[in-house]
């Protein structure tokens, strides 16, 4: 719209494409197997045979950093299903009808997000014990409040508009009021919502990664990566910086997307 | 007379709940014939947009007696910009209320809503459209067509034209009056503006603190004004003028 050209959307959507692509692509093809151990490449330097280089047990970075951004990309997609879908239907629910138990449940999730998220992960993950579903469990719960706190002040927003009115005389059911009337307005902050809340499902699994208490050693992730390079930042660095830069590109195009949703809104509005 | 579309007796009604509860009608009573059109004119605060959703029945807190003999009786909002669902086509929009009243078929909503398009001056290439794509006339052409397609005899207009300019209101006036005559409607019509009232209605009730203060023919009112606030309010408005 109008001349000015959003240039958050157009670089972010290209570089979420670009990191979209490359994760999908892990899922069915890596150059090397990502665990295999080959003892002639132990800490290869970056090179045509190895893009991103060998860590020091000769695996192939490039590989790894494929399959394990698949796999964080797989948690993090995960964490905000559970996260906005639960969200969504407590916050739409709470904002449209109000009273006591709307309080009641606010007061819930205050009482959640007053904790640092990723500290409670860690508490649910030394009960529950590591693995991928206990992740996308404890994640997703702790996700729950801050989506559902954004729905519920979009719902405050529309519920007493004319059209809405004008739908209830109509005879429109609550639910269909709620969830085809207004939720439709909420998209563009939905939106950006949302790749707020990727952004963060990715940096906290890949923080409970490097802390050890993620996914299992089995299935590299990328923060499982970056804890692995520790021991060797200084000598073989190729091990922490690709697969830091998978993060940061990933989370900085989706970021951009989320403003750029935000900025088109304005304009807009 | 034939019966009332709306019968209003000694109608009492509250706002707010506990200590806060305030009683913005007093004995309203009033009624409403079939055909007819009903102004009801007051400043703000004087209880007319409270009787217009008790009439539609947004309002429980009442006592005395309220009748309305028409199968869910629809509303004309003042702002059209607020009105119409802004996510939404208006083609969608026109046959949600179809939708709601069990229209499962779309193809005879479509047709019902092609059928309607003309009576309220709108074309077929509106109904792709969004209402921020439209004029104020055309949105509020929009919200009547919606507000009488599932057929309800007795619409209520709060302030339909307040929003529009001068000559819009003109327009909009005279399709409410032919839209009356051809399906058959009456009106409870809410508004400040005594000259709107003027064109439209047959008779009309004024208040003020919640009551009906005076009440008649709209010629007779006009000229003949009994009760101080209807001089005041006449007095007013042809300042104005």
């Amino acid at each position: 719209m109008g001349t000015h050209r959003n240039w958050y959307l157009t670089i972010g959507m290209t570089l979420t494409a670009l990191m979209l692509i490359y994760m999908v692509v892990g899922f069915f093809w890596t150059p090397y197997v990502p665990s295999a151990i080959s003892a002639a490449d132990r800490g290869a330097k970056p090179s045509i045979k190895h893009l991103f280089g060998c860590d020091s047990m000769g695996r192939d970075i490039f590989s790894r950093t494929l399959e394990g951004a698949g796999t964080t990309l797989t948690i993090a997609l995960a964490v905000l299903a559970v996260g906005a879908v639960c969200g969504l239907v407590i916050g739409a629910l709470c904002g449209y009808y109000g009273g006591p138990v709307d309080a009641l449940v606010m007061r819930l999730c205050d009482a959640v997000a007053a904790f640092p998220s990723v500290l409670l992960a860690l508490v649910v993950l030394a009960v529950t014990g590591p693995g991928k579903y206990n992740v996308i469990g404890a994640l997703g719960v702790l996700f729950i409040p801050s989506f559902a706190r954004l729905v519920r002040g979009e719902f405050l927003k529309y519920r007493d508009r004319d059209f809405v009115q004008s739908a209830r005389l109509m005879g429109v059911s609550d639910l269909r009021v709620i969830f085809v009337h207004i939720l439709p307005n909420t998209w563009p902050v939905l939106l950006s919502g949302l790749a707020i809340g990727f952004n963060n499902a990715v940096l906290a699994e890949a923080s409970m990664s490097y802390l050890g208490i993620g996914v299992n050693p089995t299935e590299p992730s990328l923060g499982y990566m970056l804890k692995d390079a520790q021991g060797v930042f200084f000598t073989l660095p190729w091990c922490t910086i690709f697969p830091a830069a998978v993060v940061i590109l990933l989370i900085l195009g989706v970021g951009l997307v989320g403003e750029g949703v935000r900025e088109r809104m304005g304009v807009a509005s | 007379m034939a019966e009332p579309i709306v019968h209003i007796d000694h109608l009492n009604s509250w706002y707010g709940q506990g200590k806060d509860r305030k009683q913005v009608l007093r004995d309203v009573s009033l009624d409403l014939a079939p055909g007819e059109v009903l102004g009801v004119v007051g400043e703000s605060g004087s209880g007319k947009s409270t009787l217009a959703k008790c009439v539609l029945g947004m309002v429980t807190d009442t006592t005395g007696t309220l009748q309305v003999n028409s199968r869910r009786p629809q509303m004309v909002f003042q702002d059209p910009y607020g009105s119409l669902n802004p996510a939404k086509t208006v083609g969608w929009i026109l046959e949600e209320p179809l939708r709601a009243a069990g229209v499962k078929d779309k193809a005879e909503r479509r047709q019902k809503v092609a059928d309607f398009l003309p009576l309220v001056g709108l074309e077929e290439e509106h109904l792709s459209r969004k209402p921020a794509q439209l004029s104020g006339g055309q949105r509020q052409r929009v919200a009547i067509a919606a507000a009488l397609i599932q057929g309800s005899k007795l619409i209520v207009l709060d302030e339909p034209v307040s929003a529009l300019d001068v000559t819009l209101q003109a327009q909009i006036l005279r399709l409410l009056a032919d839209l009356k005559e051809e399906l058959g409607l009456s009106y409870l019509f809410i508004s400040h503006d005594l000259a709107v009232v003027y064109q439209l209605c047959d008779r009309v009730a004024v208040m003020t603190a919640g009551e009906v203060v005076e009440e008649g023919n709209v010629d007779t009112l006009y000229d003949h004004p009994r009760h101080p606030y209807t001089k005041k309010l006449l007095d007013a408005s042809l300042a104005l003028d």
